[in-house]
């Protein structure tokens, strides 16, 4: 099971972790900060295994890859949405963080509340329904299935 | 089956015949570019999570030290360092202080036809020289600085048929913001937005880098004017060849085409916190919106041509007392040419505040950054709730002009 955090449309990386604190020196530093702007307590109160449920363009802005990486890093096990801005989408896939495409859900969960997600399904239950998702394209889903991009180099390489 | 612009150049950077919308293709990159924003965790990784770190092709590699420079703290300083060590260790064409990254970019080394991938989102700026410019993370960079490729997922292109001329007293900065307004924030998401038609052509390369700079705010993958012989002499005169000039074949495929008369755009700016919230500037100016802070630069809206139609409006007027008046030049080449054009003295004569050339105010952390309830009107290429400062500050989008007279009305006004 898992926890829903949800959050609106057109939600920015600017929202995601601030231009400030980027030049930190690694993810670790700047996790604390994610969603500063939203709810400055999301870093203290989301635990592994939450869901990150947005409305549509998520992750809009910018090509930083700390956004996603600062919700991996919190442990946030995926990301689903009504629809996701290209490069933040990108980026997730490349380090391993499923973000999914799911235009129904959005309507019919509330803040907290408990859903289980099925990655290899793609389908999200929730105490009334059960939704199914957007399949990635096979190229995507082999890296998002070897962890990100670095593994799948990583893999041909001695 | 004809192709679109951004799919010639992707086939060629697959070394492909032809691409269609939903493939995806392994491409050769031309030219990777990364900033401060992101390279000290590129280098991390490279150090740390590679099986077998090396780099494909040194010469393809552009770092830029754009964002936070000069350095506001010890962590950026020690980020830049690791930066500028690195770069020096793999012998990586290297800059610092010298400009914003794209201006830089298109000054010394964007050709036609080719693809770039570029650590900032803003990339696809290099669309105004007819090539493919991306933004990426920092973990595509790798791959690709390891590998010299990276996958592409061939998007539709849209095209925008332009005609006409824009108006004088409106810039091109007032025709993408209304084009944004038009299509929305995720309008072209994952997209190429192309344009073309002799409107497109009468525009100058200029004016054609504010128009493909923004593509990415409306969700675009890239954005792409069809080359001319204006890019042709541009690129020339910079020392460079325009090898690949690639137009749309007449049987090309577009999702979506729109007709644009550039006649008909007017003064407009973008409302925070949305940037696609474009209303006409009248509008705002009726409601009286007071301004605590101008900022007119960023790798939209820094060029000479900008910083030529502030100075016009700003000779022998004084900026507003209660308003700060940042101008950020968009790379030193600009600067020394405004120094040379007598603009900067009038800038400071006028008490404005004229910085070294860096993303400035358009990146929220580095300078000028504004407090709570404060209202901005900026040049930049975000309005973003919380984009300039505080969360719970306000930031317009509006030309050099609209910025400008704003700055010296200390209220949000159209440029008589």
């Amino acid at each position: 099971m898992s926890r829903v955090f949800k959050f609106h449309n057109d939600v920015d990386t600017d929202q995601i972790i601030a231009s400030q604190y980027l030049l930190l020196p690694n993810i670790e530093e700047m996790k604390a900060y994610t969603f500063e702007s939203i709810d400055p307590e999301f870093s203290k109160k989301v635990q592994k295994e939450d869901i990150v449920v947005a409305g549509e363009n998520f992750g809009c802005g910018s090509s930083r890859e700390q956004a996603p990486s600062v919700l991996k890093a919190l442990g946030v096990k995926a990301v689903v949405a009504k629809s996701f801005a290209r490069i933040f989408y990108r980026n997730a896939i490349n380090i391993g963080l499923p973000v999914i495409v799911c235009k129904d859900l959005y309507e019919n969960v509330n803040d907290l509340d408990e859903i289980t997600l099925d990655l290899l399904e793609g389908t999200i239950q929730t105490k009334d329904d059960t939704f199914s998702c957007t399949k990635l394209p096979p190229y995507m889903q082999n890296i998002l299935d070897k962890g990100g991009l670095i593994n799948f180099l990583n893999e041909g390489e001695v | 089956m004809g192709m679109t612009i951004g799919e010639k150049i992707i086939a060629r950077a697959a070394k492909v015949d032809e691409v269609k919308p939903g493939d995806i293709h392994t491409i050769e990159v031309d030219r990777l570019m990364s900033n401060d924003g992101t390279t000290h965790l590129t280098i991390d990784m490279y150090h740390n999570q590679l099986k077998n770190p090396r780099i494909a092709d040194k010469d393809k590699l552009v770092f830029i030290i754009d964002h936070n420079i000069p350095a506001e703290n010890p962590k950026t300083a020690e980020a830049h360092k690791k930066m500028r060590n690195f770069a020096k260790e793999h012998d990586i064409t290297f800059y610092e202080g010298k400009g914003i990254c794209h201006q830089i970019m298109v000054e010394d080394f964007v050709c036609p036809g080719e693809f770039i991938m570029g650590a900032d989102s803003h990339t696809c700026t290099y669309g105004a020289l007819g090539a493919f410019g991306t933004g990426i993370g920092c973990t595509d960079f790798l791959y690709a600085m390891v590998t010299g490729q990276s996958w592409v997922l061939v998007p539709e292109t849209i095209r925008f048929n332009l005609t006409g001329k824009l108006r004088e007293g409106v810039y091109p900065r007032d025709l993408i913001l209304s084009i944004i307004g038009m299509v929305g924030a995720s309008g072209c998401n994952y997209k190429i937005m192309e344009f073309a038609g002799e409107g497109a052509h009468n525009l100058s390369i200029n004016d054609r880098l504010v128009l493909c700079n923004l593509a990415v705010e409306a969700g675009a993958k890239t954005g792409i004017v069809e080359p001319d012989d204006k890019v042709v002499e541009y690129v020339e005169s910079r020392g460079r060849k325009a090898e690949h000039l690639f137009v749309s074949d007449p049987d090309a495929k577009f999702e979506k085409v729109y007709d644009i008369n550039l006649d008909e755009i007017e003064p407009v700016v973008a409302r925070p916190h949305l940037i696609d919230d474009v209303v006409p500037v009248k509008e705002v100016e009726a409601s009286e919106v007071k301004i605590d802070e101008a900022f007119l630069g960023s790798c939209n809206n820094g060029r000479i041509d900008e910083l030529r139609v502030a100075a016009n409006i700003l000779k022998g007027k004084k900026v507003n007392e209660h308003v700060r008046f940042l101008i950020t030049p968009a790379s030193n080449a600009v600067y020394i040419q405004a120094l040379q054009e007598g603009l900067i003295d009038i800038f400071m004569e006028a008490g404005a505040m004229v910085m070294n050339s860096n993303c400035s105010v358009c990146w929220g952390s580095c300078q000028g950054v504004i407090g709570k309830d404060e209202v901005l009107i900026s040049t930049g290429t975000r309005n973003f709730k919380g984009r300039a400062g505080d969360p719970d500050s306000y930031v317009y989008l509006g030309s050099a002009a609209t910025v400008t007279a704003s700055a010296i009305a200390g209220k949000i006004v159209e440029n008589k």
